[in-house]
C-alpha cells in the first residue's frame, strides 16, 4: 500500500470523528475482534480469514483514556508515514511519555493500542510506520535476495550460498525484496540447533534447497518472506519442527494459515502451500525416537485445538495425528534423531521423508 | 446447730440401728467422743452472705483495684438512674473521684432522685441482698440488691471507713445523714452515726465511699463507663470530675424519660419446677385454675383449663395440696400448651432514635444508623434488642470495630469475649456491609457498634454483670438487628463510593479530553481555535454521557483492562467493584430477610415449648 493511500485512510477516519464531535454526537471507533473465535478457515485460499465480529469503542468517561491514547498513537503514525520514518514498538512507547496523563505506563499497553489501530485499518503495522524489534529469521542456501542499499538505493544482490557458517537475516519489512533462485524446496526449521547442523554440513548443497530457521513461532516478516518465495518462485515449503503440540499448532499452523491475533492480515502473512514434514507422531514410532512425556499444557493445547482451532477442525489428518500423539502421551524433539548418530538426520531421515510424501501432513 | 445435732443423736439411739458400733469398738470413750461426724458438726455453721462476699469479692466485680473503682461507681450510678426513672425525674447525676492518698480514693455520687425514707437507708446500703427489684419482673438496672452494699463492704474492708449517705425525700422534710458499716457475720447494718442535716437539694441522695483503688484511663475506665452511660441514657445529665480534677459534662439530649417499665407476673414458659412448687405453697388462691390465671401473665381461664387437662389435674384442686410429681406434670402440661408471648410493657427500651442520638453526641463519625427489634422472648422472659452503628469520620479504619455493649441501659466493659453481643457480631457477615472481616473475628473498619439488650431479667454470665449469656434467642435477635443496621450502612457506603466515583470521572474528563483534541488537531492540521472548539464539544458530549451513566449506574464497565484508570490508586476501584453489584444482591437479600423475619416472629412465640 502506498503511503498516500495510508494517509488518506487516516484522514478519513479522523474527519469522521471530528464531524461527529462537532455535531455533538458520541464518536466511536470500530475495531475487528482479533481472536481464534473470530476467524474462519478459508480452505480455498488456505488462510484464516477474519470474521465479522467488531468491538466498538465509543467515547465515554470510562473509555476517555484509551480513546485519547488511540488517537494520539494514530497521530504519531500519521507523522511517521508522512515523513517516511519508522518507530519500533518500544520507541512508540517512549514517545508516549510526552503525552502527560495520556502516557502509557507499560509497553504492553501501547502494543495493544497499536494492534487495535492496525486492525482498524486492516493493514500491517509496518504500513503505519511501526516496526517490531524482533528480526525475521535466518536464511541460507540456494537463494539470491535482491535488496537496495539504504543510502544510495542501488541494487544489492545477496547470495545466501555465500554466508559461510552464518546466515542472511530477514529484515522486518520484506515487501521491497526481489528473489532469484532455482532451489527445489524450502525447509523451514523450528530450532536453531537443527538449522546449525544442516548449515554446517551444507545440506542445502546436497538437496538443492533453501534453509530457513524459524526460531519458534515465525514472525510476520518471516511468514511474508516465505510466502513470497512460495508464491513468486513457486517453490514448495516443508516445515520441520519438534514432534509436539506446540510445533504443530503454534508454529506450523501459524506459518501455514496465520493466527487469531493477526487475523486482519493473515491473508498476506501466511504460507498456505506449506506442508508438514516432520516430526509426525508416526515418525516417533517409525524411527523409534526417544521421547518425553506430554505435559499437561500440551494436552490442554490439543484439547483447545479440537475445540477452537478452525484449522484442526478442517483437517481429519491432523485430528488423527493429534489423537495419536495424545494416546501415546509422548513427544519427541528434532534433536532426538541424534539417537541414531549425529548426522542420521542428513543421511537417512530427510532423504527418507522427501522420498515419501505420504508420511507428511497437510 | 448444736441442738439439732443432739436431737439427731437421740433419734439414732432410739432407733438403734447400729448398736454394735455405738457401744462396741469405741467402748469407754464416752458415747460419741470419737465419731468424726460429730467433730465435724462442731465446725459446721451458717455462712453469712456478707462473709461469703468478703472472701469472694471477685464475684461482684471487685477483683482488682482498678476494677473496684469502676464497680463502686457503677453500682452507685445505676441506683441513682434507676431511682430517678422510677420517680419520673429526669436524672442529673454528679460523680466525683478524689485521690486521698496513694491507692486510696473517695468516690461521691449524688443524684436528684426521690430520696430514700430514713428507716430504709441502713438496710439498703449496709445489708447484702436487700432490695426492691429482686422479686419483681420489670426492667431495671439493678437486680439482686447486692451492688451498692457490696461496694460499701469493699470500702469498709480496704479502708475501715463507713459508707456515708445523705438523703432527702422532699423540701418539707429534713435530710438524713448516716454513717453505716456492715456487720459481716450477721449481714446486718451497723449504724455508726445518724443525724438530721441541712442539705440544700430539694430531694435526692448522695453517697460517699472511701476505698482502695487505682484510677486509670482507657478502655475499661470510669471515664469510658460514664461516657457509654451517657450514650445509652441520653435523657440523663452526668457531671463527672475525675481524680485529675478534669470535669466532663455529658449533657442531656433527650428531654423525655423512656416509658416506665411495668411490673408483670411471670410467664408460664419461664417457670422451673422448684419455683413452681414454691409458688404453689405460698399462694393464697383456693383453686389451681385461679392460681394459674392470677399468678401468671397471659393465662386466661381457657388456657388454665387446658393446662389442667393436660396435667390430668382438676381445675379446682387446692394449689397447696399439689405434690411434687403433680407439679412436674403441670410443668410439662404448660410446655405443651400454646400460650401467647408475655406482655412487653415490662420493658423500657430507650428507642432506636435515642440510642442513635446518644452515639451522635459522644462519637464523632459521619454516618449513624439505628434500629430496634420487636420484642422477643427467652425462657418466658421478654426482651428487646436495640442497635446503633456509627461509621466513618474520625474513627480509625484499620482497627477492629469498637463494640459498646449495654444491658438494661448499663454499659458492659469487661468480659467482651464471653458476651453474646460479641458472638452475634463475629457471626454476622460484615463483608456484605462493606467492612473487612476474617472468619470468626470482629470486623475491621471505622465503626462503632452499640448493642442494647433490654429485658426484665438480663441473663448475665456472673453476678458481676459483665457479659450477657449466650442464649440462642438473644443472639438471633442481635444478629437481625445488626443486619438491619448493616444494610443501612451498605447503602451509605455505596452512596459514598458513587460520589467518589463521580468525582473521579469528572477528573477523567479534565485529564484526557485535551489529548483527544490535541490528537485530532495533529491528525487534521487544525488551528488552535478549532482545537478549542473541539475541546468544548467533547466536554459537552462527555458531560452528557456521564449523566446517563450515573443514571444507569455504571452499566457500561470500563472497556480497557489495560491501564489502571484510577487517579487515587486501585484501592477505590476494587471497592467500587465490590460495592456496586452488592447493592443489587443486598436488595434481594433484604426482601428475603424481611420475609424470614416475619415467619420467625410468628413461630417464636411458641418456640419456648422446647425448653
Amino acid at each position: 500500500m502506498m503511503n498516500e493511500e495510508m494517509l488518506k485512510k487516516i484522514r478519513e477516519l479522523s474527519e469522521g470523528l471530528y464531524n461527529k464531535i462537532m455535531h455533538r454526537s458520541k464518536p466511536q471507533l470500530s475495531i475487528p475482534v482479533r481472536a481464534l473465535s473470530n476467524v474462519e478457515y478459508n480452505k480455498q485460499d488456505g488462510y484464516f480469514e477474519i470474521g465479522p465480529d467488531k468491538k466498538t469503542r465509543a467515547l465515554t468517561v470510562n473509555t476517555s483514556k484509551t480513546f485519547a491514547q488511540t488517537l494520539r498513537m494514530l497521530a504519531l503514525s500519521k507523522n511517521l508515514v508522512e515523513t517516511d520514518d519508522i518507530a519500533t514498538k518500544r520507541e512508540a512507547y517512549y514517545v508516549s511519555k510526552n503525552w502527560g496523563d495520556a502516557r502509557f505506563l507499560e509497553q504492553p499497553e501501547s502494543d495493544m493500542v497499536m494492534d487495535d489501530i492496525e486492525a482498524m485499518f486492516m493493514v500491517n503495522r509496518e504500513q503505519l510506520g511501526f516496526i517490531p524489534e524482533e528480526k525475521g529469521g535466518d536464511v541460507s542456501g540456494r537463494l539470491i535476495v535482491i535488496d537496495a542499499d539504504p543510502e544510495t538505493g542501488k541494487e544489492i544482490r545477496i547470495d545466501c550460498t555465500k554466508m559461510g557458517t552464518g546466515a542472511y537475516s530477514i529484515p522486518s519489512s520484506v515487501e521491497h525484496l526481489k528473489f532469484d533462485t532455482n532451489a527445489e524446496f524450502i525447509l523451514a526449521i523450528e530450532t536453531a540447533g537443527m538449522y546449525q547442523r544442516l548449515v554446517k554440513h551444507a545440506y542445502w548443497k546436497k538437496s538443492n534447497s533453501i534453509l530457513i530457521s524459524l526460531g519458534g513461532v515465525p514472525t510476520r516478516a518471516c511468514r511474508r518472506f516465505i510466502r513470497r518465495l512460495s508464491d513468486e518462485m513457486k517453490i514448495p515449503v516443508y516445515v520441520f519442527t519438534d514432534g509436539d503440540p506446540y510445533g504443530y499448532l503454534n508454529i506450523y499452523r501459524t506459518l501455514k494459515v496465520g493466527s487469531g491475533n493477526a487475523a486482519h492480515i493473515n491473508k498476506y502473512f501466511c504460507v498456505p502451500k506449506a506442508k508438514y514434514f516432520g516430526i509426525t507422531p508416526q515418525d516417533i514410532i517409525d524411527y523409534k525416537l526417544p521421547t518425553h512425556p506430554l505435559k499437561d499444557i500440551d494436552i490442554k493445547r490439543v484439547r483447545d485445538g479440537f475445540k477452537n482451532d478452525p484449522f484442526v477442525k478442517a483437517y481429519p489428518e491432523w485430528q488423527k495425528a493429534l489423537n495419536q500423539l495424545v494416546s501415546m502421551k509422548k513427544r519427541a524433539e528434532q534433536q532426538a534423531l541424534a539417537q541414531h548418530g549425529l548426522n542420521f538426520v542428513i543421511t537417512d531421515y530427510l532423504p527418507d521423508k522427501l522420498a515419501n510424501p505420504k508420511t507428511w501432513l497437510p | 446447730m448444736a441442738e439439732k445435732a443432739k436431737k439427731e443423736e437421740k433419734n439414732r439411739n432410739k432407733n438403734n440401728l447400729f448398736p454394735e458400733n455405738s457401744s462396741g469398738s469405741n467402748g469407754g470413750n464416752g458415747q460419741n467422743g470419737d465419731i468424726i461426724a460429730f467433730e465435724l458438726a462442731k465446725k459446721q455453721q451458717e455462712i453469712s452472705i456478707a462473709e461469703f462476699f468478703e472472701k469472694n469479692r471477685h464475684l461482684l466485680g471487685f477483683d482488682n483495684k482498678r476494677k473496684a473503682l469502676l464497680t463502686a461507681i457503677k453500682e452507685a450510678a445505676d441506683n441513682s438512674l434507676d431511682a430517678c426513672e422510677e420517680a419520673g425525674i429526669l436524672p442529673e447525676v454528679h460523680v466525683e473521684i478524689i485521690e486521698m492518698s496513694e491507692e486510696k480514693f473517695r468516690i461521691s455520687v449524688m443524684d436528684n432522685g426521690p430520696g430514700i425514707v430514713k428507716e430504709q437507708i441502713p438496710k439498703i446500703f449496709a445489708k447484702l441482698l436487700y432490695g426492691s427489684k429482686f422479686h419483681t419482673l420489670k426492667q431495671a438496672r439493678g437486680q439482686q440488691g447486692i451492688g451498692i452494699s457490696a461496694a460499701a463492704l469493699y470500702g469498709q474492708l480496704t479502708t475501715g471507713r463507713p459508707i456515708r449517705i445523705i438523703s432527702k425525700i422532699s423540701p418539707n422534710y429534713p435530710a438524713y445523714y448516716y454513717e453505716l458499716q456492715i456487720d459481716t457475720s450477721r449481714n446486718a447494718p451497723e449504724i455508726i452515726k445518724q443525724e438530721e442535716r441541712e442539705w440544700d437539694a430539694a430531694h435526692g441522695t448522695k453517697i460517699e465511699i472511701d476505698l482502695e483503688a487505682i484510677y486509670q484511663k482507657g478502655d475499661q475506665s470510669v471515664d469510658e463507663y460514664l461516657k457509654e452511660t451517657a450514650i445509652i441514657n441520653p435523657h440523663a445529665t452526668l457531671i463527672y470530675t475525675n481524680s485529675k480534677a478534669e470535669q466532663f459534662i455529658f449533657a442531656r439530649v433527650v428531654n423525655e424519660l423512656p416509658p416506665q417499665a411495668k411490673e408483670i407476673k411471670p410467664h408460664p414458659y419461664g417457670v422451673e419446677l422448684g419455683y413452681l412448687i414454691k409458688m404453689l405453697r405460698n399462694c393464697e388462691e383456693r383453686t389451681l385454675q385461679s392460681f394459674l390465671t392470677r399468678e401468671f401473665s397471659r393465662v386466661g381461664a381457657g388456657t388454665a383449663k387446658e393446662i389442667c387437662e393436660k396435667a390430668a389435674l382438676l381445675p379446682n384442686t387446692k394449689p397447696q395440696a399439689i405434690e411434687r410429681n403433680q407439679a412436674e406434670k403441670l410443668i410439662s402440661a404448660i410446655r405443651q400448651t400454646k400460650i401467647i408471648a408475655p406482655p412487653t410493657d415490662c420493658l423500657s427500651p430507650i428507642g432506636a432514635k435515642n440510642l442513635e442520638n446518644g452515639l451522635r453526641k459522644e462519637i464523632n463519625a459521619e454516618f449513624y444508623t439505628s434500629t430496634a427489634r420487636p420484642p422477643s422472648v427467652y425462657r418466658g422472659k421478654p426482651f428487646i434488642i436495640e442497635c446503633a452503628i456509627a461509621y466513618g469520620g474520625k474513627l480509625k479504619s484499620d482497627k477492629a470495630v469498637t463494640i459498646m455493649r449495654f444491658a438494661n441501659k448499663v454499659p458492659l466493659l469487661y468480659q467482651q469475649g464471653a458476651c453474646a453481643t460479641t458472638k452475634a457480631i463475629t457471626t454476622t457477615n460484615w463483608k456484605a456491609y462493606g467492612l473487612s472481616q476474617s472468619s470468626g473475628a470482629l470486623p475491621v473498619g471505622p465503626c462503632v457498634i452499640a448493642l442494647h439488650l433490654a429485658s426484665v431479667w438480663a441473663p448475665f454470665t456472673s453476678e458481676a454483670k459483665e457479659a450477657i449469656a449466650h442464649y440462642p434467642e438473644i443472639i438471633k435477635e442481635m444478629k437481625l438487628a445488626l443486619q438491619e443496621c448493616g444494610r443501612e450502612l451498605t447503602r451509605y457506603v455505596n452512596k459514598k463510593y458513587r460520589v467518589n466515583d463521580a468525582i473521579k470521572k469528572k477528573s477523567y474528563i479534565e485529564k484526557y479530553l485535551p489529548h483527544i483534541a490535541i490528537a485530532l488537531k495533529e491528525l487534521l492540521s487544525l488551528s488552535e481555535a478549532d482545537e478549542k472548539k473541539l475541546e468544548e464539544a467533547i466536554k459537552e458530549i462527555l458531560e452528557k454521557t456521564r449523566q446517563i451513566e450515573s443514571l444507569s449506574e455504571g452499566e457500561e464497565a470500563p472497556d480497557d483492562g489495560r491501564a489502571p484508570l484510577g487517579i487515587s490508586g486501585s484501592v477505590e476501584e476494587e471497592l467500587e467493584d465490590v460495592g456496586k453489584p452488592e447493592e443489587d444482591s443486598e436488595g434481594h437479600k433484604r426482601k428475603k430477610g424481611r420475609k424470614r423475619q416475619g415467619e420467625m416472629d410468628e413461630s417464636e412465640e411458641f418456640e419456648d415449648n422446647d425448653l
